[in-house]
């Protein structure tokens, strides 16, 4: 579904991907280990449009979306729950919901995938008027990915949704992207927490200074050695 | 009691002149974080366009007032166009000095059209002075209030109940956010810059009806009045922006009123000086990401 090869990415001489191959199938968890600076965020930028890459390929679906504006690929499929959340915190709940659908022009489909959206955090109904920046951390985390839904995606990119959460709230986030994927979503995930990562995973990938280091399922990432050491805390 | 009412009703008309041009400053802020110096030449533009509408084409004071609007629209989308998006990475000080010079370029263009020379503008606004209990109310003073009103009730409904003003709003907030949502900042940003230099232009018109004369130099002033009066509202809210025009039209026309009419224009400078030393956000300024 999403093949990336040999991807360069620079911000001014800062070498921050350096050829980086990944690949993600229909319906899968892949998840995106490595530590702060690895260059996770600059790859889920990149393949949302927001940074332009050097060199390499990206593809979506077959189709190529490199350089592609970021408009064109959320209307291809690809949403993005970013780092920081980052919700539109003067507007109200469903505003930010709407937002996630604005280039929809389906509007009962809208309201359907609103209505689903209420159903699956009913948090949000209750504060559906209230600004944003209101919102509890986890309420917001749970509002960006409401407002990814919302555009329909086929593959949903998520950059550390569990920062900053409690070990609850954590709990129920990845409980919640189980869900997203069983529905029929495919998932693209960073996390610092590699524990849970590699737990609602199917395949994992290890990023170290810009490149690929590891690949491979995610049961057997969580045994290897240079995973634990690294990753796991021992 | 009846002058008061009298003093009221000019201050509040003066106040919305201000009130629409500052919506422009503070909408353009909003979203790029850009003090548009040039905006004050667009409300001189609108002026003109107008002028020539009335007198030229005989287009009757709504029409010269949409060709007006619909061209300084076009005006703050080529301005944004080809000025201040070629220096959107650049820093903040070098869009600033383009600004100026764009400001500089309308000011001399418009000596170059039409002359340095005041000319004496059309009565477009209709119907004379009426009384209500005793107090002689001028219909233009009424007419530009029931027109700003107007205008500014349909930026609220644009802003909050269209797509495009969502998009505004979410812009202004996070560009890179809006981006994920699949907004197309660039169109979003000339949008912003339509509606407020359409603002701008309707209020040259009603002003230049209003004081009977323009010239290319016309929008240095009240440019730098509504500039003031963004601030004092909270440069970036849209209802700072009105509430500070008024309150600048008020504070102004109190001044005159009680005798000091040279000291009016220090009165608005010395408002700017006291908000920036007692409340710099500005008086609807919340916290510091509170914006459009
Ligand atoms: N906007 C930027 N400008 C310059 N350097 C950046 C920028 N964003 C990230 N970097 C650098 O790129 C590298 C990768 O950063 P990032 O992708 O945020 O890593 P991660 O998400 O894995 O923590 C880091 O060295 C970081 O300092
Ligand atoms: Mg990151």
């Amino acid at each position: 579904m999403l093949r990336i090869r040999d991807l360069h990415v620079y911000y001014g001489v800062i070498h921050a991907l350096k050829g980086v191959s990944l690949e993600v199938e229909r319906g899968e968890i892949v998840t995106l280990i490595g530590a702060n600076g690895a260059g996770k965020t600059t790859l889920l930028r990149t393949i949302s449009g927001l940074v332009p890459p050097r060199s390499g390929e990206i593809e979506f679906e077959g189709r190529s979306i490199f350089r592609t504006p970021a408009r064109d690929i959320v209307r291809l499929g690809v949403s993005q729950v970013p780092e920081g959340r980052r919700v539109f915190a003067t507007m109200s709940v469903q505003e930010n919901l709407e937002l996630g659908a604005f280039l929809r022009r389906d509007k009962s489909g809208v309201a359907e995938d609103l209505e689903k959206v209420y159903t699956r955090f009913p948090r949000l109904r209750e504060r559906r008027r209230q600004l944003a920046g209101t919102l509890s951390g986890g309420e917001q985390q749970m509002l960006a990915i409401g407002r990814a839904l919302m555009a329909r995606p086929r593959l949903l990119l998520l950059d550390e949704p569990s920062m900053g959460l409690s070990p609850i709230l954590v709990q129920e986030i990845f409980r919640i992207i189980r869900e997203i994927n069983e529905a029929g979503t495919t998932i693209l995930l960073v996390e610092q927490n590699a524990h849970m990562a590699l737990s609602v995973s199917h395949r994992a990938y290890v990023l170290e200074t810009g490149r690929i280091t590891l690949s491979g399922p995610s049961s057997e990432l969580a045994k290897s050695e240079e995973v634990k050491k690294a990753y796991l805390g021992g | 009691m009846t002058t008061f009412v009298q003093q009221l009703v000019n201050g509040i008309s003066l106040g919305s002149i201000y009130a629409l041009i500052a919506l422009g400053y503070t909408m353009v802020y909003g979203v790029i974080k850009l003090i548009n110096f040039a905006h004050g030449d667009v409300f001189m533009v609108g002026a003109f366009v107008a002028y020539f509408a009335y007198t030229g084409l005989h287009l009757g004071f709504i029409g010269s007032l949409i060709v007006s609007m619909a061209a300084c629209a076009l005006l703050g989308v080529l301005i944004e166009r080809f000025a201040y998006r070629p220096l959107r990475q650049s820093t903040r000080i070098a869009a600033l000095i383009t600004a100026i010079g764009v400001s500089l370029f309308l000011e001399n263009a418009g000596i170059i059209a039409v002359g340095a020379q005041a000319r004496g503008y059309p009565d477009m606004l209709p119907g004379s002075p009426f009384q209500v209990g005793g107090v002689t109310i001028s219909t233009k003073q009424v007419e530009i209030i029931l027109l700003a009103v107007l205008l500014m009730v349909l930026l609220q409904f644009i802003v909050h109940r269209t797509k495009i003003g969502k998009a505004m709003r979410a812009v202004a907030f996070d560009q890179d956010a809006a981006r994920m949502m699949g907004i197309d900042v660039d169109r979003t940003i000339s949008y912003t810059f339509a509606i407020g230099s359409a603002l701008a232009a309707a209020a040259g018109v009603v002003y230049g009806a209003y004081y009977s004369a323009v010239d290319p130099l016309m929008g240095i002033m009240p440019g730098l009045k509504a500039f003031i009066a963004a601030v004092v509202g909270g440069i970036g809210i849209i209802p700072g922006a009105m509430v500070g025009g008024l309150v600048l039209g008020l504070i102004e026309t109190a001044v005159q009123s009680f005798g000091f009419s040279l000291w009016r224009d220090a009165a608005a400078f010395a408002l700017l000086i006291l908000i920036l030393l007692v409340k710099p956000e500005g008086l609807f300024g919340r916290h510091a990401r509170e914006k459009v």
